[in-house]
């Protein structure tokens, strides 16, 4: 199936999001669509979809010429969207899900028999047969629901598939299969729109490439003809210089240092030194117990073994409240759900940590907090026209600057952070690493968790990796490779 | 409009209802818009309003108390008891106040520690606390303290002219304004309301907020309770049921979402002060008290569908 979109327009309100944009996809091709947060590449994908409906421009499939005014005829023309916020209802079975909305029936009352034996094969098909149609969809695996998803889609004749970010949540051996499964579609002349900010994915899996900025087409490529270099500047219409900008101080004294930490069930025997001005990269696959390793030093989960020294004190870390009070910050992993009251302005979530820095008898002085806001937004650049204004109002980097501005009102000793670049487009990753490099320039000791192996390897001092809750490696990041990094986080190797 | 004159606009709804009813009511009535009718409305309307103000930080927080009737009955028998046993009358409105608010912090404590549904806590607080009243009273009212500053509290008035329960409304409301709005505390009640998570992770304690706010909703409702027994010259073990029902309308007809977060007081205040109008405007124009309910029923839900119609 070819389809061709051209001239789209989309404005809501008086903000023109997307002006005359072409994209042009054919069956058997895999093509990214890329762009910064806010460059359109959702709002296209919602016209061409269906939930949308463009101002102007016009949509064609095989030549021909289509009006895609709901999902309903979206889905009649052979076109799925597997969303990043995976759409299954969990407390429903997998077969349920599959056939939710055309479940087959006699006199209204369901034949489970024939949807079991449908979905077995269709799950079958895609080579997921692992997955029971009679386990609950909640509790899958994110990389098993997603390809519940996908069945659903085929099953539904899709001949394009829109995935966005579909990687975000999976585990790397999940990826795997995902591209393996998508390379079986594409061979099958299925078109899939690949909607990620994964550079390294992009080049993997995809054919083609359109670039989206402030929502306009800046231009279509050939995967093999392109390179990092020309995407990115296609991306941001500008050189963003290093990718990830240099650190040159070096680090000092040694700040927190962790020997034999466990939690009740993550994590265990976990020993680390971190120094001011360092960065300690955590790499690990998902799952491995990275992010419990920061939540156990954040009083967040209970400790069961081991000491944690800062500055050469021992820490009690029984509560959040009592790690704040020591000097330690946490940028939590998802900024909406753990990061952000998104209800709340700019400055209320800026001052949430600090707020009684900024009241006397627990009485807020509104002055003294807009002046601490006022400089925060300046420090971090956080682009806002109002410190007022909603804080779900931002792009992801700016809201992402927002939770480093929570924490920085008073200067930690130690930062923890859970993916501080996810969902954050290339532009904003790069402010973000330059605020990192500031905070360990002043000495604050950073222990950072990613699933991004070139972020990890270019930002770290010393890269610490874990494996099913044991510490399989710790590296120079000077002197490791990605292939023994990935080695120590698949258990394959025993470094250390 | 910029976005946020349009959300002043939206916030300042409640109040342009209660202007726009209010001058309806004055062209309909010439009883309605005297000193004197005014005054007791607003006394009439400042038993549901103590009791909605602290609904508000509870419905703020995401939750709802479901007990504050039964708490009102309760720490009324509980304060004629006192009285009526010899106690000087302030110190057992005094203890009766705290006593309100202790039973509000065995519902926060349900809440919080148990990890309980607020509905389904206060629902059985509610049940309890009514039961108690039964048995403290004897299944029948306590009248008769002979005591003039008692009567003072819900029954007098200050020169004259303003009644008393109308002054403590006030100075309550300036207190939950101030509250809410300008302490550490109001913004940690938000931020809980708002998103738990983020705010346990940023240090908020949100377990100490949700004691503190339901109990302060308990004080809040004893002291309702202290205006009525007062007003009355009796306590009633059947005091105060359905009233959790008109505190959660004026909150709600105030602005505040019921899935926490978003809300202010002034808001509650109005959506009191809209639902006495209504039904002192209804009982001057002589509509029948089974009209007046469902009259009452179809401005709630208009006010709470204008509401969201705006916010989309």
């Amino acid at each position: 199936m070819n389809v061709v979109m051209q001239g789209i327009s989309k404005a809501f309100g008086p903000v023109r999001v997307l002006e005359e944009v072409d994209f042009a996809i054919a069956g058997g091709e895999i093509h990214a669509l890329m762009g910064e947060n806010g460059a359109g590449k959702s709002t296209l994908m919602k016209i061409l979809s269906g939930v949308y409906r463009s101002d102007g421009g016009s949509i064609r499939i095989d030549g021909q010429p289509v009006e895609i005014r709901s999902t309903r005829q979206a889905e009649a023309c052979g076109i799925a969207i597997i969303h990043q916020e995976l759409n299954l209802i969990p407390q429903l079975s997998v077969m349920e899900n599959l056939f939710l909305g055309r479940e087959p029936s006699r006199f209204g009352v369901i034949d489970s028999a024939r949807m079991r034996r449908e979905a077995s094969a269709q799950l079958a098909a895609l080579g997921a047969d692992n997955i029971d149609p009679e386990a609950e969809a909640g509790l899958l695996s994110i990389g098993q629901q997603q390809m519940v998803e996908i069945a659903k889609a085929l099953a539904m004749n899709a001949r394009l598939l829109i995935m966005d970010e579909p990687t975000a949540a999976l585990t790397e051996r999940e990826i795997d299969t995902l591209f393996g499964l998508m390379q079986a579609l594409k061979a099958r002349g299925v078109a899939i729109v690949y909607v990620s900010h994964r550079m390294e994915e992009i080049f993997r899996i995809c054919d083609k490439i359109s670039v989206l900025r402030d929502g306009r087409f800046v231009g279509e490529r050939v995967i093999a003809r392109t390179d990092f270099d020309e995407v990115v500047r296609m991306m941001v219409g500008r050189e963003i210089g290093d990718r990830f900008p240099r650190r040159t101080a070096a680090p000092g004294a040694v700040r927190l240092q962790v020997t034999g930490l466990a939690d009740a069930q993550h994590v265990r025997d976990i020993s680390f030194e971190v120094r001011a001005g360092e960065v300690l990269g955590v790499a690990g696959l998902m799952g491995a117990g990275r992010s419990e390793i920061l939540k156990t030093l954040f009083g967040l989960n209970r400790r069961c073994a081991g000491a944690v020294l800062l500055d050469g004190v021992a820490l009690e870390l029984d509560s959040p409240g009592a790690a704040i009070a020591a000097g330690l910050a946490f940028v939590t992993e998802d900024r909406k759900s753990q990061g952000l009251v998104l209800g709340m302005s700019v400055r209320e979530n800026a001052t949430l940590v600090h707020l009684p820095q900024y009241a006397r008898l627990g009485v807020v002085s509104d002055a003294a907090e807009q002046q601490a806001v006022a400089g925060l937004i300046e420090q971090l650049r956080i682009r806002t026209r109002d410190a007022e204004l909603e804080v779900k109002s931002l792009s992801g980097g700016n809201q992402q600057k927002v939770v480093f501005a929570k924490w920085l009102a008073q200067p930690p000793k130690v930062l923890l952070l859970d993916e501080p670049t996810r969902g954050v487009d290339v532009g904003g990753k790069a402010e973000i690493y330059h605020i990192i490099n500031q905070l360990a320039a002043a000495g604050v000791a950073i222990v950072m968790v990613s699933s991004e192996l070139p972020e990890v390897m270019a930002m770290s001092n010393r890269i610490l990796v874990i494996h099913e809750g044991r510490q399989t490696g710790l590296f120079e990041a000077a002197s490791a490779t990605q292939e023994s990094i990935m080695a120590a986080a698949t258990g394959t190797a025993h470094a250390a | 409009m910029t976005p946020k004159q349009k959300a002043t606009l939206q916030r300042l709804g409640p109040f342009i209802a209660l202007v726009l009813v209010s001058v309806g009511l004055a062209v309909l009535s010439p009883d309605f818009l005297t000193v004197a009718n005014l005054l007791n409305v607003m006394r009439q309307v400042s038993i549901n309003a103590l009791i909605a103000f602290g609904m508000t930080l509870v419905i703020l927080l995401g939750g709802i108390d479901l007990s504050v009737g039964s708490i009102l009955a309760l720490s009324s028998v509980a304060i004629a008891t006192l009285i009526q046993a010899g106690f000087n009358p302030l110190l057992a409105t005094l203890l009766g106040v705290v006593g309100g608010g202790l039973m509000g912090l065995f519902n926060g404590l349900v809440i919080s520690k148990g990890k309980v549904a607020p509905f389904i806590a206060t629902l059985a607080s509610m049940t309890i606390l009514r039961g108690l009243a039964l048995v403290v009273s004897g299944g029948s009212p306590i009248t008769g303290f002979d005591s003039d500053l008692f009567s003072m509290l819900g029954g007098g008035y200050v020169a004259g002219l303003v009644p008393i329960p109308v002054v403590w409304m006030l100075i309550m409301f300036g207190l939950f304004a101030f509250l809410l709005k300008k302490t550490v505390f109001g913004r940690h009640v938000y931020a809980t309301g708002g998103n738990e998570e983020a705010a346990r992770l940023s240090g908020v304690k949100v377990d100490q907020i949700k004691l503190w706010v339901y109990t302060l909703s308990g004080a809040m409702s004893a002291m309702a309770g202290v205006v009525l027994t007062s007003r009355l010259n009796s306590a009633q073990p059947t005091a105060g049921s359905g009233y959790e029902l008109d505190a959660i309308a004026a909150v709600v007809l105030g602005g505040t979402s019921l899935t926490g977060g978003r809300g202010w007081i002034f808001g509650t205040l109005m959506g009191a002060l809209l639902i006495g109008v209504l039904n002192n405007g209804l009982n001057l124009l002589g509509v029948s008290s089974f009209y007046q309910q469902v009259i009452k029923g179809v401005v709630i839900l208009l006010a709470v569908l204008i509401d969201r119609s705006g916010k989309k």
